[in-house]
C-alpha cells in the first residue's frame, strides 16, 4: 500500500462522514437547517435530528419540494443541507437548475448511495450520471470526497462557503486515508503517491482503489502520481496540467460513466492546455446490475487489479 | 363584474366590516391602480413584441389590492427582514408584476421600457435582482415550494411576516403545487397565503380542454387549507379576503380568485391565443381605448 492507507483505521462510509459535518455544522452555527426526503437514517441527517430537531425538516418522499422549500430557507437566511440519494436529487434535477444555480443559492445538496457501490439495489438506485448534469449547471461546485474524514471536513468547509453545492456520498464504508489533522480546501486537488510513468487522478471510492492499484504496478515497475479529485468543480486545473505535464500519460478513474464526469472535466481542460494521451476509467456508458461492491467493481473494471492492468497496458502503449 | 360569484356566506359580514373599514375611495383608488397595470403591462409587452398579456390582465386586480393596499413592504428598503413576501410563482405573468413595483416606487417607471430587452433589468421572468422582487420565480409551480421555505424560516425566527403567493390555475397541473400544498399544511403555514388566479385558460386552451382541474376548492380544503373564495376582479372582495386569511391561525390558506384571462380587453379575454403573444399597434389602440372606459 503505497504508506497511504493504514488498514487499523478501519472503515466509515462518506455518509457517516456527512452526518457527523452536518451535526458539526449544527453546532457551529444556529442558522444550519437540514431537510430529507424519508431516508434520514441512510444519509444520516438523522443525526442532525436528533441532535437539533427543531431545525430538522421531514419533507416526505418529495425531493422536488424538499429542493424548492431549501431555497426558501436560503433566501431567508438560513444554510439549508438537504439530503437525498443521489438518484433522486436527479428528480429534482430542474429545480436545482432553475431555483438553485441559477439563483446561486446557499443550498448544499448531497446525494447519498452514488455509484454502482450502492450494490444490491441494482441500476434503479445506482446514480452513474449525477456528477455530469450537475457539472453543466453554473454556480454548481461538485465534491466527492474519498473517506469519511474527508467528507467531513468538507461538509464543514461548505459552511464557510456561500453559494450551491452538490456532494456526492458514498453507502458502503471505505478505508479512511486522511487523519484528522487532515485540511480539506475546496477545489484544490492533493498527490498521494509520486511516478514519472503516469498520473491517475481518481475520485470517491475509487481513490482507494488507485493507490492499491499504483501498488501492484510498482510492484512491475510502474510508478504513477495518484491524485485525489475530490472537488470536481471547479477542477484543480492547474495540478491537473502540471500532473499531465510531468507525465504525458493521463489517466481518470471514477464509480460514474464515463462521459459527463472527471474524466470528461479532465480531458477538457488538457485538450485545451495540454493535449496528452489519456484514459478514462469508469462505466462505458452503461448501468450497473444487483450484485456486491466487490463483485461490480470487478465485473465493471472499476476494482485495484482491473485499474492496474489498464494502466499497465496504457503505460506500456506509450513506452 | 357583478357579485354573483360571491358563494361564501360569510362574506356578508366580512363585507359590511370592510365598508366600514374602508372607504369607497381606497376601493376606487385600488380599482383605478389595477387599470393602469392593465396598460402598463399591455405597452410594456406591445413594446417588446413578447409576453404574456392573458395572465397580467387577470392578476392586475389581485397585485393592486397587494401592493398598495395588504403588503407590509418598503420600497427604500426592498430587503427590509421583517417585511411581507410576495412570490410570483406564475413568472411568466411578469409585466403586471413589474408594473406593480414600479407605481409603488421599488424602481423608475423608465425601467419598464427595459422589459424583454438586452442588457434590461426587467428579464421576461422575474429575477432577484430586481428591487422588490422575493423570488425569481418563472418555471411553473416551483414558487409554492419556494414560498415554503420562507414561510418556515418564519416560524423558526418568530417573525410576523406574511407569505403571499400568486398562482395560476394551469400552473396547478405541475405535481410539486401538490408536493408543496401537502407540507405547507403538514407544517401548520398560517403565515403562508396562496392566491390562485384562477383564470381558466392556458397556452392551448381552456384548463377544461387541458387538464381539468375538477374541484380545486374541495382538493385545497382535503389538503389541509382554509379555502375561500372570491370573485377576483371584485376588489372589495379580494381585500376581505385577504384580511381574513392573516387572521386564521393553524392552516395555510388558499383564496380562489375566479378571474377571467384577459380581463378588460373584450378580444383577450378567455381567449388562449393571448396567453403569450404580443398585441400589434392596433390591437393595442384597441385594447387602451376599452381599459380607458373603466
Amino acid at each position: 500500500m503505497a504508506g497511504i492507507v493504514k488498514e487499523e483505521k478501519g472503515k466509515i462510509a462518506t455518509r457517516d462522514g456527512y452526518g457527523k459535518g452536518l451535526v458539526a455544522a449544527g453546532k457551529e452555527n444556529k442558522n444550519v437547517v437540514a431537510l430529507d426526503a424519508d431516508l434520514s437514517d441512510s444519509t444520516r441527517s438523522e443525526w442532525f435530528k436528533k441532535e437539533f430537531p427543531e431545525r430538522f425538516f421531514s419533507m416526505g418522499i418529495a425531493e422536488q419540494n424538499m429542493i424548492g422549500t431549501a431555497a426558501g430557507f436560503a433566501l431567508s437566511g438560513k444554510i439549508p443541507y438537504a439530503s437525498t440519494f443521489a438518484i433522486f436529487s436527479e428528480r429534482a434535477f430542474e429545480l436545482v437548475r432553475n431555483v438553485i444555480s441559477r439563483n446561486n443559492l446557499n443550498v448544499k445538496i448531497a446525494g447519498s448511495h452514488a455509484g454502482i457501490s450502492t450494490g444490491e439495489d441494482g441500476k434503479s438506485a445506482q446514480a452513474i450520471e449525477d456528477i455530469a448534469i450537475y457539472r453543466s449547471l453554473p454556480n454548481m461546485v461538485i465534491i466527492q470526497p474519498c473517506d469519511a474524514i474527508e467528507a467531513e471536513k468538507a461538509t464543514l468547509s461548505l459552511l464557510e462557503y456561500k453559494g450551491c453545492s452538490y456532494m456526492r456520498l458514498l453507502r458502503n464504508p471505505l478505508p479512511v486515508i486522511h487523519d484528522i489533522r487532515y485540511k480539506f480546501e475546496i477545489g484544490k486537488g492533493e498527490i498521494l503517491t509520486k511516478g514519472k510513468d503516469a498520473v491517475i487522478f481518481a475520485t470517491g471510492a475509487l481513490l482507494y482503489e488507485s493507490l492499491k492499484a499504483a501498488d501492484f504496478l510498482k510492484e512491475k515497475g510502474i510508478n504513477v502520481y495518484v491524485a485525489n479529485i475530490h472537488t470536481i468543480k471547479p477542477l484543480d486545473t492547474k495540478l491537473v496540467i502540471e500532473l499531465a505535464k510531468k507525465t504525458d500519460c493521463v489517466i481518470t478513474a471514477e464509480d460514474h460513466n464515463i462521459i459527463g464526469g472527471l474524466g470528461s472535466a479532465v480531458a477538457e481542460v488538457l485538450v485545451e492546455n495540454y493535449p496528452c494521451r489519456m484514459k478514462r476509467i469508469g462505466l462505458k456508458d452503461v448501468y450497473g446490475e444487483s450484485g456486491k461492491p466487490d463483485e461490480l467493481y470487478r465485473k465493471y473494471g472499476l476494482d485495484a487489479e482491473s485499474i492496474a492492468k489498464e494502466v499497465n497496458k496504457f503505460v506500456g502503449k506509450n513506452k | 363584474m357583478g357579485q354573483s360569484k360571491r358563494c361564501k356566506p360569510h362574506l356578508e359580514d366580512v363585507w359590511l366590516n370592510s365598508y366600514i373599514k374602508m372607504n369607497n375611495e381606497k376601493i376606487m383608488e385600488l380599482r383605478k391602480i389595477a387599470n393602469e397595470i392593465r396598460k402598463e403591462s399591455l405597452i410594456m409587452i406591445h413594446k417588446a413584441q413578447s409576453g404574456h398579456p392573458g395572465g397580467s390582465l387577470s392578476e392586475a386586480d389581485i397585485l393592486s389590492a397587494l401592493f398598495f393596499y395588504k403588503l407590509k413592504i418598503n420600497p427604500k428598503n426592498p430587503d427590509w427582514e421583517e417585511r411581507d413576501r410576495f412570490i410570483l410563482s406564475k413568472g411568466h405573468a411578469s409585466p403586471a408584476y413589474y408594473a406593480a413595483l414600479a407605481m409603488k416606487g421599488f424602481f423608475g417607471k423608465k425601467e419598464l421600457e427595459s422589459y424583454r430587452k438586452i442588457n434590461g433589468l426587467l428579464q421576461g421572468h422575474p429575477e432577484l435582482k430586481i428591487p422588490g422582487v422575493d423570488y425569481a420565480g418563472g418555471s411553473l409551480g416551483q414558487g409554492v415550494s419556494v414560498a415554503n421555505g420562507i414561510a418556515l424560516a418564519g416560524k423558526i425566527d418568530k417573525k410576523s411576516y406574511k407569505v403571499y403567493v400568486l398562482i395560476g390555475d394551469g400552473e396547478s397541473q405541475e405535481g410539486i403545487v401538490w408536493e408543496a400544498s401537502m407540507s405547507a399544511a403538514f407544517y401548520k403555514l398560517d403565515n403562508l397565503i396562496y392566491i390562485l388566479d384562477k383564470n381558466q385558460v392556458q397556452q392551448t386552451g381552456t384548463t377544461k380542454e387541458v387538464m381539468d382541474l375538477g374541484n380545486v376548492a374541495e382538493k385545497w380544503k382535503s389538503f389541509g387549507f382554509n379555502v375561500i373564495e372570491i370573485n377576483g376582479h371584485d376588489m372589495l372582495q379580494i381585500i376581505d379576503a385577504l384580511d381574513k386569511a392573516c387572521s386564521l391561525k393553524e392552516k395555510p390558506t388558499m383564496i380562489i380568485a375566479n378571474t377571467i384571462k384577459g380581463k378588460g380587453v373584450s378580444f383577450m379575454e378567455l381567449n388562449h391565443k393571448f396567453h403569450g403573444k404580443a398585441p400589434n399597434d392596433e390591437e393595442l389602440k384597441k385594447a387602451m381605448e376599452e381599459l380607458k372606459l373603466d
